[in-house]
């Protein structure tokens, strides 16, 4: 393959992409579904020549088996599932799995819903995939989360162990979350920690951004392994750059044009959110290319900080919300969680405490924040 | 007399388990039990208040705005800030629709399949299911080509043999009384709301940046800028999209779910005299205008008595822990007063794994809400009841025609399909009411004003060293409240009662039932393995345990608690 692929060979090739005869049964068009292949390959980072490749491994595979834990959560994550993009198709994908126990959806209840999920664990033994939402309580022999009489830890032990892989919908699975939070009355952790020896990948967010949920299960499907993540277990294609390098503001900030007071000249012109607490400049996550509700905003583009939702012990590392952080690296995109991260998380306790100020920053430019309403 | 548990309760929010005796094939007596506990109340303390709606926002991502807007509105009340018209009609717009894209999903995909057997529409006539749909909706999709290709993928689903979330459900029960057109009806009609649901919270998006769990609420007012002649901000093009999402929104309510709900109900009649509950209703009132009036009035209701609605005060509200797992340094047998309250969360259960709880003795997360002593129910029944004994004209007028349109009495409406049907009215009254704060939010930016927020107080050095105060909203479940208490510009106590810890409470310590207990008495139940007839009850509550769960602090000192609903 010594060909370089041109736009022209990329389109070529998703025009050849043929809809799966299971899709087809569902009625999803060949336009809805090259749109969903071209859109998942976007998502995955992936050049365009893959799209052919997905619809393959999708019309291959015969509905590999979910399951989606709830343990102490809020349903946020199962919420955003809803949401999710691309709707006819994204509807479809979940068809193209069984999703043989959800609690918040299900029919079945009580005794016959802990039958379809025993079913699973016993008939396809490693093969599954698990998705867990919510922190897993161990203070106190788990009594801080029961479901039909058994622990938390007892059910993922069970469910996570037997998996073919885990994936953590959300920080509160994948870390522990606000449960978590100091000071932890009830001993959360995530999924990883709860059970050592299972295959997990996070999805950190609150909540976890549904398009990187369906991406993760089609890479999944396409490559038969997870992603490649960092040192925090996130994958790469979706947990590989700041939010602050990705951002649309980032010229305001170059340019030292924040928003002072909520409301001012500043903020309805969309500068930089910096000096209002925003924690992009740490906070690794593709929102503001993925963006929520098919791609209609995101924080900062509505006019509120990023909080670093994505990151471990955010509730800890991130607080207060609206304290500008102490320190950011200079300009450019120099960087990876795996070298800042680790350091910025694990200092900033004590470094918020020090009401940091920056002298790297340029000043406003007076003109613009002495005009609020 | 069996004893019989359905745990998971599913198609909630949360972690319920709910015991019940069975006798002569009815339910004698009942226990609900949240078995989840998170302690949120203790990791609020010492924070900024600030942060709180961010956290308490977590307690539920199904209602995900409404512990914040409660959040807020404790702490301006502590800081006494009074915040631009345009955060609250902001604030309108985003909780109604809340209420009514909540209330749809909940009808649909939480409760809809305990009246529906999708089973039985794959055996169903399209032309004839086209008939009905047509009969009662001028919807445009109510064609027989329409419904033939939704029960064409229906059935090369289930030809594959795998159901998925469908499976092992209650599917045949003798319960099921809808015809198969109608089944095949509301079926179509749960894929579609799938997709609208999606659609019209975009609106939280745009004032909010994204849902479930919008990042734009401040203490003082909205994050949302406004200024039409920024793209960066809430324009004119924004404005139009909203207006829109309102309109899609609205259609469906009165095109598809009222008259699903009627047509679903008129089959289920019976259930108009099954699951009334405790009697007692409470409403705090909600969608201030301009001077702070409430559009939906607050107001209690004791006994069905609908001649009388008594005013609603907060120093009478107290938590009772005699059936909970916790404790009070007081001893038992005592309620406390949310700024009084104390307590330290005690598990005193079996260990699990186990059968069954110690119902006579302590058994759930919850603790047990009293208003004057007396359990209350709240939520769209309460609300559509207290605005309807107070003389709301639009609610009284749309009540009494569903109720003629049924050919039932307003005591229809304490039971199963009252709770049911009042949600619907309530979603049809919210989704035609909305549309009018976002004409007054146009109107003020059309005359130049753009306020969003306060700013006088959002720095912490304004405030008194001690302040405490208290926000009351009106969520999807009910009435929500969230008590503060401030000093030194940190969190000293934070507590929560939220609608569903009011609906879920196990009994007092006088022995009385909470609402979802009481109005189980007297459930029938066919099949004890197949308790259809208690997911009914329950789900007509629309349950929301995750915010159910309360508890709190802390040695010797005042309390810390939080929860909700």
């Amino acid at each position: 393959m010594g060909k370089k692929f041109t736009e022209a060979d990329a389109y070529d090739a998703a025009t050849e992409l043929k809809v799966p005869r299971s899709l087809e049964e569902r009625g999803v068009s060949r336009r809805d579904f090259m749109k969903f292949c071209t859109t998942i390959t976007a998502a995955l980072a992936l050049p365009v020549s893959f799209a052919p490749r997905i619809a393959q491994a999708l019309d291959e595979v015969q509905r590999p088996t979910l399951v989606w834990l709830e343990f102490q959560d809020c349903a946020g994550n199962t919420e955003s599932l809803l949401r999710a993009v691309n709707p006819t198709v994204a509807e479809i994908v979940l068809d193209i799995l069984s999703v043989d126990y959800h609690e918040t959806i299900m029919a079945a209840a009580g005794h016959q819903a802990e039958e379809a999920l025993a079913k699973v664990v016993k008939e396809q033994k490693g093969k599954y995939i698990a998705i867990v939402e919510g922190s897993i309580p161990l203070k106190d022999d788990g009594v801080y989360c029961c479901i039909g009489g058994r622990t938390a830890l007892d059910i993922a032990r069970e469910v996570c162990g037997n998996a073919f892989a885990t994936i953590t919908a959300g920080s509160c699975a994948a870390y522990g979350g606000l449960p978590a939070a100091a000071p932890n009355p009830t001993g959360a952790v995530g999924v990883q920690e709860a059970v050592p020896g299972a295959t997990v990948l996070n999805l950190p967010g609150c909540p976890l951004n549904a398009d990187n949920l369906t991406a993760t299960i089609v890479h999944f499907l396409v490559f038969g392994k997870l992603p490649a993540a960092d040192s925090h277990g996130r994958p790469l294609f979706a947990y590989g750059k700041r939010i602050h390098d990705n951002c649309e503001r980032r010229p305001h900030f170059d340019a030292g044009q924040y928003v002072e007071q909520w409301g001012d000249m500043a903020h309805r012109k969309g500068h930089c959110l910096y000096k209002m607490g925003c924690k992009g400049p740490e906070t690794y996550h593709n929102c503001p290319v993925q963006r929520w509700n098919e791609k209609t905003s995101w924080p900062v583009a509505s006019g509120h900080g990023c909080v670093g939702c994505s990151e471990p012990h955010f509730w800890d590392s991130m607080t207060p919300f609206y304290k500008r952080l102490p320190n950011v690296p200079g300009f450019g995109i120099e960087t990876t969680a795996d070298k800042i991260g680790i350091g910025i998380a694990a200092g900033t306790a004590v470094a918020f405490a020090a009401h940091g100020v920056i002298s790297a920053f340029r000043h406003d430019d007076p003109s613009e924040d002495s005009k609020e309403d | 007399m069996a004893k019989i548990v359905v745990d998971p309760i599913t198609r909630i929010e949360g972690h319920l388990r709910i015991e019940a005796e069975v006798s002569g094939g009815r339910v004698s007596d009942a226990w609900s039990s949240s078995t989840m506990f998170r302690g949120i109340e203790k990791i609020l303390k010492s924070r900024d208040p600030r942060d709180a709606w961010y956290f308490t926002q977590r307690f539920c991502g199904v209602c995900t705005t409404v512990h914040s807007i409660a959040s807020i509105r404790s702490v301006e009340n502590a800081l006494n800030i009074k915040i631009p018209p345009n955060a609250e009609l902001i604030r309108n717009i985003i909780a109604g629709i809340q209420n009514v894209q909540d209330h749809v999903i909940h009808f649909y995909h939480l409760h809809a399949l305990d009246w529906v057997d999708i089973t039985s529409g794959l055996k169903a006539d399209p032309a004839k299911t086209a008939a009905l749909a047509a009969s009662i909706s001028q919807w445009p999709l109510n064609s027989a080509t329409y419904f033939k290709g939704v029960q064409e993928k229906l059935s090369a689903f289930v030809a594959k043999g795998r159901l998925g979330p469908f499976a092992n459900a209650y599917w045949g029960h003798p319960a099921y009384k809808l015809p198969p057109e109608a089944n095949l009806m509301a079926t179509a009609h749960y894929l579609e709301a799938l997709e609208w649901q999606k659609d019209v919270i975009k609106i939280h998006a745009i004032l909010g940046s994204k849902n479930p769990h919008p990042q734009t609420f401040l203490v003082g007012g909205m994050a949302i800028p406004i200024d039409p002649d920024s793209q960066n901000a809430l324009n004119a093009d924004k404005l139009i999209e909203i207006k829109r999402l309102l309109v899609k929104a609205r259609e469906f309510v009165e095109k598809v779910y009222i008259p699903d709900l009627l047509a679903v109900a008129s089959f289920y009649k019976e259930w108009a005299g099954i699951g009334a509950g405790v009697g007692n209703f409470m409403s705090y009132g909600e969608f201030p205008d301009a001077t702070g009036k409430m559009w939906l009035p607050p107001g209690v209701i004791v006994g069905k008595d609908l001649s009388k609605v008594g005013p609603v005060d907060h120093k009478k509200v107290t938590e009772y822990v005699d059936h909970s797992w916790y404790e009070y340094a007081a001893g038992p047998g005592k309620g406390l007063h949310p700024w009084d309250g104390e307590s330290e969360g005690k598990y005193t259960g079996p260990k699990p794994p186990y059968q069954f709880l110690q119902t006579d003795a302590k058994y759930s997360w919850v603790k047990a809400p009293r208003y004057e002593e007396l359990p209350m129910e709240v939520g769209p029944l309460a609300r559509m009841l207290v605005a309807y004994a107070s003389g709301h004209a639009q609610v009284k007028k749309t009540v009494d025609g569903v109720l003629a349109q049924l050919g039932v009495g307003p005591e229809a409406l304490f039971s199963t399909l009252g709770r049911t049907a009042a949600r619907g009215i309530e979603c049809l009254l919210i989704a035609q009411q909305t549309p009018t704060w976002l004409d007054q939010l146009i109107d003020n930016i059309g005359k130049g004003d753009y306020r969003i927020h306060n700013n006088e107080k959002w720095d912490p050095a304004t405030w008194p060293h001690e302040a405490a105060g208290y926000g009351w909203h009106e969520a999807p479940r009910g009435a929500l409240g969230h008590w503060i208490k401030i000093k030194d510009q940190k969190i000293l106590n934070y507590q929560a009662v939220v609608p569903s810890t009011w609906n879920a409470s196990p009994r007092d310590a006088r022995g009385a039932r909470g609402p979802y207990e009481a109005a189980l008495v007297g459930t029938p139940v066919a099949d004890p393995d197949k308790p259809l007839e208690i997911l009914r009850t329950i789900h007509s509550f629309d349950p929301c345990l995750a915010c159910a769960v309360h508890v709190l602090d802390v040695q010797g000192n005042r309390m810390v608690q939080v929860n909700v609903r």
